[in-house]
């Protein structure tokens, strides 16, 4: 049986009451009649034979290149390239795609004779990922193989000597590259794309970039007008890292691009009830709601955090595409809207979501409000094509516990952040401009992201850049369940209920509004006509 | 005549300390401290005036002294029995209002020669304080010669003492020059050269008095502008009136070490998720307006190399560790009362009249928070002792009149 499509159901007096999650908790809301509630396509078949398919893939290559075989030879200088902790969501159960796609890569190089193999994770300016995360990533026998002997690298955007400047764009954006990668004889790049966003250009333009090269389009002025960064076309974001790749290419950076995308099987059966829509629940599913739901209840949210990040997700690989840049990226977009996409009719004058516990800057760690934020209207707000689900001054309802707690080793400059730029503005644009070139030089916060596992200082700038879009389109944004404290210093307002939230909401939108609700998990995109 | 009298009781001196462990200023109730019916001090010279006072304030030494936790330093240095209240604006017989600068010194003494502080103008710093024909007394409110503030029988005067109210300052306003001009001769004994990081600890009265004197200061010339002003305030109030007197940023007190990092482009030293690190720099001043052992080791946790923690707060016993201070040359400085200042192109100035025109240019007078009379003394002290819990800042007497209820301004509970 194929699965089915995605849905847009209308909520009457039977539909039984919608699920939320709250962080590391769920609520169950019961949204007003006439409501919407966009239900994803449920998961795809993946592919029976992986590495199967991933041979296949290197060995019969889409766009202008030749098959990967035939670009390898002896005494080459190969750079494997690959997407970090931030990706996919949750982790997904062993064996890691990218340890699928890379075992690969690595035979096929031996095969060939070359020996001056070296792997990079991309971070761009993530914080770098710690050994269990690179062995869960990559596998033990390639960890074991590459990291003792210094050949498993993590991109350091802030190494003077590992760093390249290749030019700048026809707009006069600077392009900075990882050196090694850029030096290469070939840029071997294996992509996760969980989302429309991921991939393309942007791979190699931003995860294997410097500050200086990556302000050019992590800035609010960019970020306002990508709309959505789901949508490539319609995006500034991935304007710039097209401009930015094209020259890479220019440059005679030899880029072999392998992307790969995911079924949205997302949570183990034990969560079975998360993939369903509520009014097909079985009892079985009821049971285990409940019990699961008490339980994260009665769980101090520290443990239960640490339970629910030790999720691994049942995520299958449903393609795999190789070869040059933007013919693999047009096909992997295609496969992903065909898992995620699902058509909605007109916008919504109020957008519910409930957020959970993880986003891709807090793989095994808190989400702090920031992330709250930008979860929701950086990400969430963005799962569109065409036009925002919400309408222009409309209001955005998330639900989440959103607490004043931050991970200092990794969020050190986010309590900055918080603490100092949002209690005097929440403007993107006053922010980059009074606040920005502090965070990011600032030398502690460089020596942390280069030695220890922090995001670099000036990423909380990128998420609230990220928000920059929401903020400008909301009328509103209210945070049900948050600390309320947290949630006014981030410019929101908070509601102890839903209902309190619609009643707020009806100052901005006028009385009987209309309303829709995303639904997840899984991840979905709207296609709003 | 109404008076709060403070006598040498030691039973009474154990019994305060007991029961400020309850909280700041509960020692009234149980201590030394009594309302009395007490007769004007005599005139100690024929040149000395009376003064009623109109208000008297309570300030954070009258509080430890209540509550027995003052230093047994200042024990030669008090005379039994006293009133308290230094901070007083008041009237003379002659019905002129002013402010008593209350350290008695030299010339109150009638000490000829003067030592060579007072000499110099620096009467803070007197070498005679517990010597010639009064009684030991650092200031008016620990002497028993000269009567105090929290007395409707009122004090005596010398002339020196004495400062003209400009008659478009209200009482509120007059009653805060004293601790302001404390907070002027902080501020220009900092050795501020203009570029640096200053960081304020604690937003009481004093913090806010050392926050609004920068501030005018550094706009006036008299000192140069710090690049940053960053006051750390545990109450809401306080912060939002640290930004309103010139803070550049106005944070959490547990927030401000941060912002001090921040600023110093600072590295620390110590894992990052133990979230207590230590600076490699820091703040080039920071002025400590609380005076307790943890505000002073907070002080030295965020000062940089070769910086200054000035002391405005009173402190007592503390208990810290002075390897950094040893390690990073770091000044530790007291700043006790006022004098003359030598300011730069004004020549001399007295340090009080600096205050008046901080006042006046801050408005200052909204610092005041509420009003007792003497009757209520024991409310009013606990009020005063948690003043920043409770929204206020600084907690009055008005001997004046006996009242039934303290008066409280808007948005302060009293």
């Amino acid at each position: 049986m194929s699965p089915r499509p995605g849905f847009v159901l209308e909520v009457d007096r039977s539909t039984p009451p919608t699920l939320f999650w709250h962080g590391e908790r769920f609520a169950l809301e019961r949204l007003p009649e006439g409501s919407r509630v966009i239900y994803a396509p449920e998961p795809i078949e993946p592919l029976r034979d992986p590495v199967a398919a991933v041979r296949h893939a290197l060995t019969h290559p889409m766009g202008d290149t030749e098959p990967l075989p035939a670009l390898l030879r002896p005494g080459m200088k190969l750079t494997v390239c690959f997407d970090d902790v931030s990706l996919p969501l949750p982790p997904m159960e062993a064996p890691d795609v990218r340890q699928l796609v890379i075992e690969q890569v690595l035979e096929m190089a031996a095969e060939a004779g070359v020996d001056d193999v070296v792997l990079v994770a991309a971070l761009a300016l993530h914080r770098r990922m710690t050994e269990p995360e690179l062995r869960h990533a990559l596998g033990d026998r390639i960890y074991d193989a590459f990291a003792p002997h210094g050949l498993l690298t993590q991109h350091d955007a802030e190494d003077p000597d590992n760093l390249i400047e290749l030019g700048q764009t026809e707009l006069g954006e600077d392009v900075v590259l990882n050196k090694r990668a850029a030096t290469s004889d070939l840029l071997v790049y294996v992509n996760i794309n969980l989302v429309a966003m991921d991939g393309g250009h942007k791979s190699v333009a931003t995860g294997l970039a410097s500050y200086k090269s990556l302000r050019h389009h992590h800035n609010p002025a960019t970020m306002r007008h990508s709309r959505s960064f789901m949508d490539a076309p319609a995006s500034e974001l991935h304007t710039s890292n097209w401009r930015m790749g094209r020259l890479i290419a220019a440059s005679g950076v030899k880029v072999f691009q392998i992307e790969t995308t995911l079924n949205t099987d997302t949570f183990p059966s034990r969560f079975a009830f998360l993939q369903k829509r509520e009014w097909e629940w079985s009892l079985r599913d009821r049971a285990t709601f409940a019990a699961t739901a008490g339980a994260l209840e009665r769980t101090p949210a520290r443990l239960s955090r640490q339970i629910l990040h030790s999720i691994k997700s049942p995520h299958a690989m449903s393609s795999v595409q190789a070869g040059e840049v933007e013919a693999v990226h047009e096909l992997t977009t295609a496969n992903v809207w065909d898992q995620q996409g699902v058509e909605v009719e007109g916008q919504t004058d109020i957008l519910t979501m409930g957020l959970p516990y993880i986003c891709p800057y807090n793989v095994n760690s808190i989400m702090n409000p920031i992330l709250v934020a930008c979860l929701g209207l950086g990400y969430f707000f963005n799962l569109y094509r065409n036009k925002p689900l919400v309408r222009e001054g409309g209001v955005l309802i998330m639900r989440h516990p959103t607490p004043w707690e931050f991970q200092p080793a990794h969020h050190p400059s986010y309590i900055d952040f918080f603490e100092q730029v949002l209690a005097e503005t929440t403007d993107p644009m006053r922010i980059a401009k009074e606040y920005e070139e502090s965070f990011a030089t600032d030398p502690w916060y460089v020596h942390l992201y280069r030695t220890g596992h922090a995001y670099h200082g000036v990423h909380p700038f990128y998420m609230w850049y990220w928000c920059a879009h929401a903020l400008e389109h909301l009328g509103r944004v209210i945070v049900v369940g948050g600390e309320p404290r947290a949630v006014r210093r981030l410019g929101f307002s908070p509601a102890s209920t839903m209902d309190d939230a619609l009643e707020l909401a009806t100052d901005v939108v006028g009385p009987s509004p209309t309303l829709t609700h995303i639904h997840t998990p899984p991840l979905l995109m709207a296609d709003v006509r | 005549v109404r008076t709060l009298v403070f006598e040498r009781n030691l039973p009474r001196f154990a019994a305060a300390r007991v029961a400020s462990a309850l909280g700041s200023g509960r020692g009234a109730g149980v201590g030394p401290l009594r309302l009395a019916d007490a007769e004007p001090p005599g005139l100690p010279g024929p040149d000395w005036v009376r003064v009623a006072p109109l208000l008297s304030g309570i300030c954070g030494s009258d509080l430890a002294t209540v509550d027995g936790r003052s230093s047994r330093y200042f024990e030669d240095l008090v005379s039994f029995p006293f009133v308290p209240g230094h901070e007083v604006v008041g009237t003379t017989d002659a019905g002129t209002r002013v402010v008593l600068e209350p350290v008695l010194g030299c010339q109150t003494r009638a000490i000829e020669p003067m030592c060579a502080a007072c000499a110099a103008g620096h009467t803070g710093n007197c070498e005679r304080t517990a010597f010639g024909h009064l009684r030991p007394g650092l200031q008016t409110g620990f002497c028993a010669d000269t009567g105090g503030g929290w007395s409707a029988a009122g004090l005596v005067a010398h002339p020196s003492q004495l400062h003209r109210v400009p008659d478009d300052l209200s009482d509120e306003a007059a009653v805060t020059v004293e601790p302001v001009a404390c907070a002027v001769h902080a501020v220009l004994s900092a050795q501020l050269r203009g570029t640096e990081t200053v960081a304020v600890l604690g937003a009481g009265t004093l913090g806010l008095a050392a926050t609004a004197a920068l501030s005018h200061l550094s706009s006036t010339g008299r000192v140069p502008a710090p690049r940053q002003l960053l006051v750390g305030a545990r109450y809401p109030h306080q912060r939002r009136l640290a930004a309103e007197l010139g803070a550049t940023a106005a944070l959490p007190a547990d927030q401000l070490a941060r912002a001090v990092r921040r600023q110093s482009a600072s590295l620390g030293l110590g894992p990052p998720s133990s979230g207590a690190q230590r600076l490699t720099g820091g703040a080039d001043v920071v002025f400590d307006c609380v005076g307790s052992a943890e505000s002073v080791g907070q002080a030295l946790a965020m000062v940089g190399p070769r910086g200054r923690v000035v002391l405005i707060g009173m402190p007592a016993n503390v208990r810290v560790d002075l390897a950094s201070l040893w390690h990073r040359e770091v000044t530790l400085a007291g700043a006790y009362a006022y004098g003359t200042e030598n300011t730069g192109p004004d020549g001399p100035v007295r340090t009080f009249d600096l205050a008046f025109e901080v006042v006046a240019a801050r408005d200052l007078g909204r610092l005041v928070s509420a009003t007792y009379p003497l009757e209520r003394f024991e409310e009013a002290l606990a009020h005063a002792g948690a003043a920043g819990r409770r929204g206020a800042v600084k907690v009055v007497f008005d001997p004046r009149q006996p009242a039934p209820r303290p008066t409280a301004k808007k948005g302060s509970p009293p």
